[in-house]
């Protein structure tokens, strides 16, 4: 037997995990609802203030660096869950869903870059 | 007639038997959540590239009747995930104090209190801190 | 004293008869005082001695009469009629093969015991003029709640991954390895490795947690594994970074 590679997605999913368990709540209802429901005025989210935070070095980084996890943290999860429901080609369903991951990943990055 | 020991089969469906797999599946169904939250964040980055008025219309699908549910059903689920995420974190970060090993709700109470405190913050920030 | 009447609703099979377990009944009258082995050895004495299971101890230590009481592995010298209905069904653990009546096959579960060395690998001999290998209260702590194992199994009949996928090592192994890693005495961390950091190891578990809510003895295995998955990532990565740290903190040489 021989140690597993898994600590490399593992880890990014259980970033992505802690990462999204503080923040996915408040940035639902930040962009979501607080506009709709008077708790934001429009301009806070306004075309201009949005792209000067998003654009900024840190904003990108940081955007980035969450986006990332918050993708591996759903492809990991996803990847066993389908096993658990009797999915069990794991290999087609790695290649799904970390292709899906990897995917998204380099599209954040080349977005985000194109700011 | 001397048959081999018996193997029960495990149906697809075996977490349908019992509530504490029907909770743990839909914590892990959670993550197809967080994972649409971040392609909502991957569409709006996207929309925002194209300039002023692309962005301006991804806000407003975002909140149209059928943006609000989808961002509805993001919150539901994302607050499903922090509870069950930080309930856990006790047993995978023990927190030893000298020689006492501290009671599992101080970690957990502390998860809590460092997601109140995070959530208020981005909401301050997002205001422009009025 | 009144007897309370209780139904006793048992998954029997008899290898040499049937080709699958049926259910069979019993009514049992019981004491009040009586745990769900005592109504089965009052079935075995008076009223039917073909059933066959498994016990020894009656005091919770043995770990041998673990079976699924109403849909919960538990002990049955530990399951009390008094927090139980009239009617009680009683079936052998579940995820393992059943040889005959309540009794399961515990050849794979021994076999997991085995695979992730469960005994104190020093990195070398004690100085210790008397052989023995000191250890303070405050160390004992760290591990004393996993080695509390009785090998009653009824973590693994919980455990979906093992029922989906009977290579897993298992809550009670991972626990035990986990055990011998924490304990102050032992540098076999790095041996264990190639099992319990393996795909069949504790990258199998999905952290359910049903093992822990079962086990009689709070072992706690899926704390166990998940601080095993922390401490294998933060191996893992330091391996990457600086690849020598291995060699030298193998202190067995097992490079199988
Ligand atoms: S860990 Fe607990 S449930 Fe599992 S075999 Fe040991 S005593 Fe039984």
């Amino acid at each position: 037997m021989a140690r597993s590679h898994k600590p490399v997605v593992w880890g990014l999913f259980a970033a992505g995990g802690t990462a999204s368990a503080f923040l996915v709540p408040v940035l639902a209802i930040t962009l979501g609802f607080a506009v709709p429901l008077g708790l934001l005025s429009p301009t806070d989210l306004s075309f201009d203030r949005v792209y000067s935070i998003v654009s900024h070095p840190l904003g990108r980084l940081v955007l980035f660096g969450y986006m990332t996890v918050c993708f591996w943290h759903a492809a990991h999860r996803t990847r066993t869950t389908a096993h658990d429901v009797g999915l069990h080609n794991d290999r087609v369903t790695m290649i799904v869903c970390y292709g899906a991951a990897g995917l998204s990943t380099v599209l954040a990055a080349l977005f985000l870059l194109s700011l | 007639m001397n048959n081999a020991p018996y193997i029960r089969p495990m149906p697809a469906s075996w977490w349908l038997r019992q509530g504490r797999y029907v909770r743990y599946m839909i914590r892990e169904a959670t993550c197809l959540f967080v994972g649409l939250h971040a392609l909502v964040l991957l569409v709006g980055v996207y929309r925002l590239s194209q300039g002023r008025e692309a962005f301006e219309a991804f806000l407003e699908a975002l909140w149209s009747p059928a943006g609000q549910l989808i961002s509805a059903a993001i919150l539901i689920m994302a607050v499903i995930h922090s509870v069950t995420w930080f309930n856990l974190t006790p047993k995978a970060m023990p927190l030893w104090i000298g020689e006492k090993q501290a009671p599992g709700w101080i970690i957990v109470a502390a998860h809590y209190g460092g997601w109140f405190v995070v959530s208020v913050i981005v909401l301050l920030l997002a205001g422009g801190l009025s | 004293m009144s007897a309370r009447q209780i139904t006793l609703e048992v998954l029997r099979y008899r290898p040499e008869s049937e080709s699958e377990p049926v259910f069979q009944s019993y009514s049992v009258p019981c004491q009040k005082e009586w745990v769900v082995l005592d109504a089965l050895n009052y079935v075995k004495d008076n009223l039917d001695r073909t059933l066959s299971f498994r016990w020894s101890c009656h005091m919770a230590v043995c770990g041998s009469c673990g079976m699924v009481i109403n849909d919960n592995p538990m002990l049955s010298c530990k399951a009390f009629l008094r927090d139980l209905p009239d009617h009680i069904r009683v079936e052998p653990l579940q995820n393992f093969p059943i040889e005959r009546d309540l009794m399961v096959s515990l050849d794979d579960f021994m076999d997991k015991l085995k695979s992730v060395k469960p005994y104190l690998i020093p990195k070398q001999p004690t100085a210790d003029p008397d052989g023995t290998y000191k250890q303070s209260s405050a160390q004992l702590k760290k591990f004393k709640p996993f080695a509390m194992c009785i090998n009653c199994m009824a973590c693994y009949s919980v455990c979906p991954q093992y029922g989906l996928n009977d290579g897993f090592a298992g809550p009670a192994a991972l626990a035990l390895a986990h055990r011998y890693n924490a304990d102050s005495r032992d540098q076999g961390r790095r041996a264990r490795e190639d099992v319990v950091a393996s795909n069949t190891g504790i990258w199998e578990c999905t952290f359910v947690g049903a093992c822990s809510e079962v086990c009689p003895k709070n072992v706690d295995p899926a704390a166990a594994i998940q601080q095993t998955k922390i401490a294998s990532t933060v191996d893992y990565f330091k391996d990457l970074l600086m690849p020598s740290g291995r060699k030298i903190a193998h202190p067995e040489g097992d490079t199988t």
